[in-house]
């Protein structure tokens, strides 16, 4: 079988390009889409380094087929600030000192933002479970819990 | 700066740091947050191809012979390498430091040569126009193995007839020399006094053996590395490694290159904690861009970093702690086993140096073996050698404190190493916070709330040297005032922020000001690699230095300015002042880097040194957990660490140090283990089976930064990076056996252990 | 060497005639969670990847009159979103939820991880005490299986040549019933089930469990509906005694190995602990319908 042309919308804006069945997203967004911020931590969805969003709803690149993204919206990493404005979640990684090596920042920050818009106001718990599935080995997730409890006081407006 | 009198003044006389002690954001922290930071994976050239390596699928074998014609004839593959293409080196061929370096054994290690031994140890290597072909390739290279029996743990490793993996491997240490081949690789000793005979004069003796699994580090960033050689012989590598001169000294052995005809470029890193301090793609990728003419990007799997990549040792420990009734130790005996995985190397001896290193004892006996298995070669991990150690000397700690009905805070303040104390591998303490962060521990809220049915709580002590080494530092000043600061060290933890801190506090400018980076090899001078939590240590005095030698030309250009002499400029605050300040108007940076050209030229300052007097760190845990005593699941309910940190230069960033230690600690001592097949195939070859600890597995923990100035640092820093995964084994392993009044002593303490445990005690 | 070729029909049809022109080289692929894994790993035997989720039936959930029609492919996201299911059957949905990870949860479905053939997989004991239905597509036509007869080994289905799975059929049950799923990992998350009970039970108005069905998973080559388990709570109050004898059944139904996951005694053990629990909210659940 020829390649398959796919044409989705990315970040907002329109993308294409050719891929073989076996290529993932996540090989797609980094390798045909020079998109690097999206990591591979373990290629079987075991990590959530390579967290995004497709129409809407957060999936790890890696167990996504390229292929069926033809006609979808995908959002990266490297589409949450705006322009030069951070997010409020970027910043308060940055506050919180919630970075070490920041290979797992990328995941952690789509993850964090997918649940801040199904949950504005979750607790230390329902944070805990929801990003069970991004690995963070530098942290031990702590600045990383108390970043995301900030960022969604702030976008509550509550600070 | 001077010496330790200096020093000292600096930190605990007067004024408080401006910059020093503050958490600004990290200038690498943007390019992070917003995917822009390259990794090792992130890195393309022109023209590129992609190498993948063929691996045993053996634990022991002979390798009969390789076919790559096949594979060669493919389209697309533009080289293929085999441990033939490797320069032999010969086995004296080591260095022998802290640790030994056998530059044979690592070059085996990269690639097989006669042998395989562990499941996934390299065999060949192909580059190709894409993976896709790349792995098609290597799955055509056709090679004829002779199984042998494994050899999979120590216990079996020292049997009387198991099968030698290194013919020739006589047990170093050992007087006579022994005459038959073996698979233990060393012995080390240790000691002090007279154990064997203080033991007589204990009332209480508790004695155990302890059991610990193969554990891997876990970084998230498997390696990667881009390699290319251009026509005339020149090399570029650009590589995740935590160290960059590292990299382009092993390579330049395995490959017979010149090391400066190789130029190595640090990416970000995404994790080593250790595994990162060694090459296993670099020389492959080197060899085979060189038959190519093309650059080789190679990329490890998941499956690979945990096959192939270096764990740390599981082993055994026998530890034998003998007291008088009112809690005085007597006399302290360690006799550990580790695994060195399929070459020697592990860092037993270390264990041996650090384990009872937080107690005042005239008397101790420690025996540390190094032994071959058929498992991938040991790499460091977070203090190696210790958090094993630890465990036995920690669990042995609280049953003593159990037998003597003693708080085991208490019996450890009454017996802790302070200054003065004679450390069991020889040297003397000096200024030391082992106690204060004893007595911080029992003040805590933490250690003084009540338990619940099924609760246990945990506490354990912990040690790690620190060490200093070469670093390197150049502060060049813009024309504008602005600062760069340039290092040899990879910024693993967020150290250049550090670096940033100490060099704004010489120069007395905002930290905004200061751009931090970390440099090539050919852009830097020589750096020892980041690790031993040597970073905001060594290479932070080194900036220091640099910015104090910066500090020292802009007074020279002033005082030239002024006509004066350079003792009438004082430097203060970002701003040069002439004594006599009516007759010349003070100068600032960047008026005084405005002129620069006027002056001489440009402004800079530079160190290049091997810094010594690193701080021995100490810290102190406190777990809480409850155990279902149905299913032996553990619920880590509350967890606080304490650390002497000297002082923190980032106060955020050495807790972000104190809790991620804490938590790989917690993983290490509950679920993480590797488990092989009889035949020694790796079954847990990725993050479903080898399980760290997930968000929802963790309280948050708690840290208590204790300041005990280190004398040998200009700003008084300890290294903080390794002591915290010491304590966290035995704080675990504690509160688990008080949970279920059973003594624990076999990590990982996994549910079935823990019911099984259970069961049998009914 | 041969290319991997990939569809994406948007009939039953389409994909009958694909799977069957394809004779057993096609592998339908709905979320893809475990499918992608095995192709990375190389151990996807196929030359075909149908991807079912552009078929309305695959992806729909609706409540008929007499139970709820559940698309082989509605992830687990969409399932846990639906507060209709949620209340009647938080027993099958806690099952489906309890998979991987918030991305897994993105993309997983019950059709998938039924199909995946995994003994330990978290979505098929609670299906199966619930007395859910198959409805499968093929050349023939379709017909209609109970899940436990779906899985006849690890990784084998009992599907014919050309048959896919396109959805679930949850019967109604009468009021007074509650169904519960519950798992032992050692973490809290991101671990395949040691062990796995289902229970779905009816009492009546005087708290008499008239009607139980307790299925076991990862404690046997496929996941277990075991009747023993349902005779020690049906005509009792379930009390003490009958949660006893629960339990035993439960452990005695074990034929588990010993795997990096669990051993034989501790899966036994553990199935009996677990079956007791799972009895517990179900009956909770049921007293307040």
């Amino acid at each position: 079988m020829a390649k398959h042309h796919v044409e989705a919308i990315i970040n907002g804006d329109p993308a294409e390009f050719l891929c073989g069945t076996e290529q993932t997203l996540l090989d797609c967004l980094r390798d045909e889409l020079s998109l690097t911020g999206s990591k591979e931590g373990c290629s079987s969805g075991d990590c959530g380094a390579c967290s995004v969003m497709l129409d809407g709803r957060l999936v790890c690149a890696c167990l996504v087929l390229g292929v069926e993204v033809n006609g979808k919206k995908v959002e990266t990493i490297e589409g949450v600030a705006k322009g030069d404005d951070l997010h409020p979640l970027q910043k308060h990684f940055l506050q919180e000192a919630a970075l070490q090596c920041g290979i797992c920042t990328p995941g952690f920050i789509i993850a964090a933002k997918a649940l801040l818009k199904e949950n504005p106001h979750p607790t230390e718990t329902e944070i805990r479970y929801w990003l069970a599935g991004n690995l963070c080995r530098c942290t031990g997730y702590d600045k990383i819990i108390a970043a995301v409890q900030k960022a969604a006081a702030e976008m509550r407006g509550e600070s | 700066m001077g010496n330790e009198k200096d020093h000292l003044e600096a930190i605990e006389g007067k004024e408080k740091f401006r910059y020093i002690g503050t958490s600004p954001i990290r200038p690498d922290g943007v390019d992070k947050v917003t995917g822009r930071a390259n990794f090792g994976a992130d890195f393309t050239a022109n023209g590129m191809i992609h190498g993948r390596v063929v691996r045993s699928p053996h634990a022991h074998a002979k390798i009969k012979s390789i076919n790559i014609e096949k594979a060669l004839k493919m389209k697309g593959v533009k080289a293929i390498v085999t441990g033939q293409d490797f320069p032999k080196i010969d086995p004296s061929d080591k260095v022998v430091g802290e640790v030994v370096v056998s530059f044979y054994d690592m070059s085996q290690n990269v690639i097989a040569r006669d042998k395989v031994f562990y499941d996934g140890h390299a065999v060949a290597a192909v580059a190709a126009t894409s993976i896709k072909i790349a792995e098609e390739a290597a799955a055509l290279i056709e090679i004829e193995y002779e199984v042998l029996p494994a050899v999979m743990t120590v216990i079996d490793a020292m049997k009387k007839n198991a099968p030698v993996l290194h013919k020739g491997m006589k047990t170093e240490g050992m007087d006579p020399v022994p005459k038959r081949s073996s698979n233990v690789a060393s012995r080390a000793e240790l000691k002090l006094g007279n154990a064997t005979e203080a033991f007589k004069d204990a009332d209480v003796i508790v004695e155990r053996d302890y059991t610990a699994q193969t554990v891997h580090q876990g970084y998230i960033e498997p390696h990667a590395c881009v390699a290319e050689v251009s026509a005339d012989g020149m090399a570029t590598i650009w590589s995740s490694s935590q160290g960059q001169f590292m990299v382009r000294a092993f390579v330049a052995k395995l490959c017979a290159m010149n090391a400066s005809k190789i130029k190595v470029i640090p990416s970000e890193i995404g994790g080593g904690f250790g595994g990162k301090t060694k090459v296993y793609l670099e020389p492959l990728a080197l060899l085979l861009s060189r038959q190519s003419g093309r650059p080789v990007k190679m990329v490890m799997t998941r499956e690979e970093v945990l096959r192939a990549t270096g764990p740390t040792s599981g082993g055994h420990a026998r530890a034998k702690i003998g007291a008088k009734k009112d809690g005085t130790l007597v006399a302290a005996e360690l006799e550990m086993e580790y695994e060195a995985g399929a070459f020697a190397g592990s860092p037993v001896k270390l264990g041996c140096m650090t384990g009872f290193a937080p107690y005042n004892l005239k008397h101790v006996s420690c025996i540390g073996w190094d032994v071959v298995v058929n498992r991938p070669q040991a790499a460091a991990y977070r203090a190696p050698g210790a958090p094993v150690a630890a465990f036995a000397v920690e669990s042995a700690m609280d049953e003593l404190a159990d037998t003597l009905g003693i708080d085991p805070l208490e019996l450890r303040i009454k017996n802790a190493a302070v200054e003065g104390t004679q450390a069991p591998y020889g040297v003397k303490f000096p200024k030391i916070g082992c106690l204060e962060t004893l007595r911080q521990a029992k003040a805590t809220e933490h250690y003084n709330m009540p338990l619940g049915p099924n609760q246990g709580r945990g506490v354990a002590s912990g040690f790690w040297f620190n060490i200093g080494g070469q670093s390197s530092a150049s502060v060049m000043v813009n024309p504008d005032g602005t600062v760069i600061v340039a290092t040899g060290s990879p910024d693993i933890g967020g150290s250049r922020a550090s670096m940033a801190l100490m060099a704004a506090e010489v120069l007395g400018i905002d930290y905004d000001n200061i751009k931090p980076l970390v440099a090539d090899t050919e852009s830097v001078p020589f750096s020892d690699l980041t690790g031993g939590s040597r970073v905001t240590f060594a290479t932070g005095k080194a900036v220091v230095e640099a910015a104090e030698d910066a500090v020292n030309d802009m007074k020279r250009r002033a005082a030239k300015v002024w006509d004066v002499d350079i003792d009438q400029v004082e430097w203060k605050d970002g701003i040069a002042t002439c004594i006599e300040t009516d007759i010349h108007k003070p100068m600032t940076i960047a008026e005084i880097a405005a002129m620069a050209g006027k002056t001489g030229g440009a402004i800079s300052g530079k160190a290049n040194i091997n810094a010594k007097g690193a701080g021995a760190a100490f810290a102190t845990h406190i777990c809480d957990v409850e155990v279902d005593p149905e299913t032996g699941y553990v619920q880590v309910l509350r967890y606080t660490a304490v650390q002497d940190v000297g002082t923190a230069i980032h106060p955020a960033y050495v807790e972000g140090q104190m809790q991620g230690g804490a938590v790989q600690g917690i993983g290490w001592a509950l679920n993480e283990e590797y488990v092989y097949s009889k035949d020694g195939q790796l079954q847990n070859t990725g993050f479903l089976d080898y399980r760290v600890p997930v968000a929802s597995d963790m309280p948050m923990i708690d840290t208590v930064i204790v300041e005990v100035p280190n004398p040998g640092h200009p700003y008084g820093v300890r290294g903080v990076g390794e002591v915290p995964i010491v304590p966290p084994l035995g704080a675990v392993a504690n509160a688990v056996s008080h949970a279920i009044g059973i003594r624990m002593a076999d990590l990982p303490m996994s549910p079935p252990k823990i019911l099984a445990t259970i069961d049998a005690a009914d | 060497m041969a290319n991997l070729d990939y569809s994406s029909p948007s009939s039953v049809k389409e994909v009958v005639k694909i799977l069957t022109a394809a004779k057993g080289k096609a592998k339908v692929m709905a979320g893809g969670t475990d499918l992608l894994v095995q192709l990375r790993a190389g151990r996807l035997k196929a030359s075909t990847i149908v991807d079912v989720k552009n078929i309305s039936e695959l992806r729909t959930i609706k409540k008929e009159k007499n139970g709820f029609t559940i698309g082989a492919a509605v992830s687990g996201a969409e399932l846990g979103a639906h507060k209709a299911v949620n209340k009647a059957w938080p027993g099958v949905v806690e099952g489906l939820e309890l998979i991987g990870s918030t991305q897994i949860q993105g993309r997983a479905s019950l059709g998938g991880n039924l199909c995946n053939g995994s003994p330990a997989a978290d979505g098929v004991p609670g299906m199966i005490a619930a007395g859910a239905t198959c409805l499968i597509a093929g050349p023939k036509g379709t017909r209609t299986v109970p899940v436990e007869k779906i899985v006849v080994s690890p990784g084998k289905t009992s599907l014919k040549s050309g048959e896919f799975l396109v959805s679930f059929f949850l019967p109604n049950r009468p009021k007074k019933s509650g169904d519960a799923y519950l798992r032992f990992i050692p973490r809290t998350e991101m671990d395949i089930a040691v062990v796995g009970v289902g229970v779905s039970l009816t009492i009546d108005k005087k708290g008499m469990c008239t009607d139980a069905r307790v299925s076991l998973g990862a404690v046997a080559p496929t996941a277990l509906l075991v009747k023993n388990c349902a005779n020690a709570l049906i005509g009792t109050n379930i009390d003490e005694d009958a949660l006893n004898a629960l339990s035993e059944a439960a452990s005695s139904a074990c034929n588990p190995i010993d795997d990096k996951r669990g051993t034989i005694k501790y899966r036994t053990k553990v199935a009996g602990v677990l079956a007791r629990r799972a009895t517990v909210i179900a009956l909770k659940r049921a007293r307040k319908n």
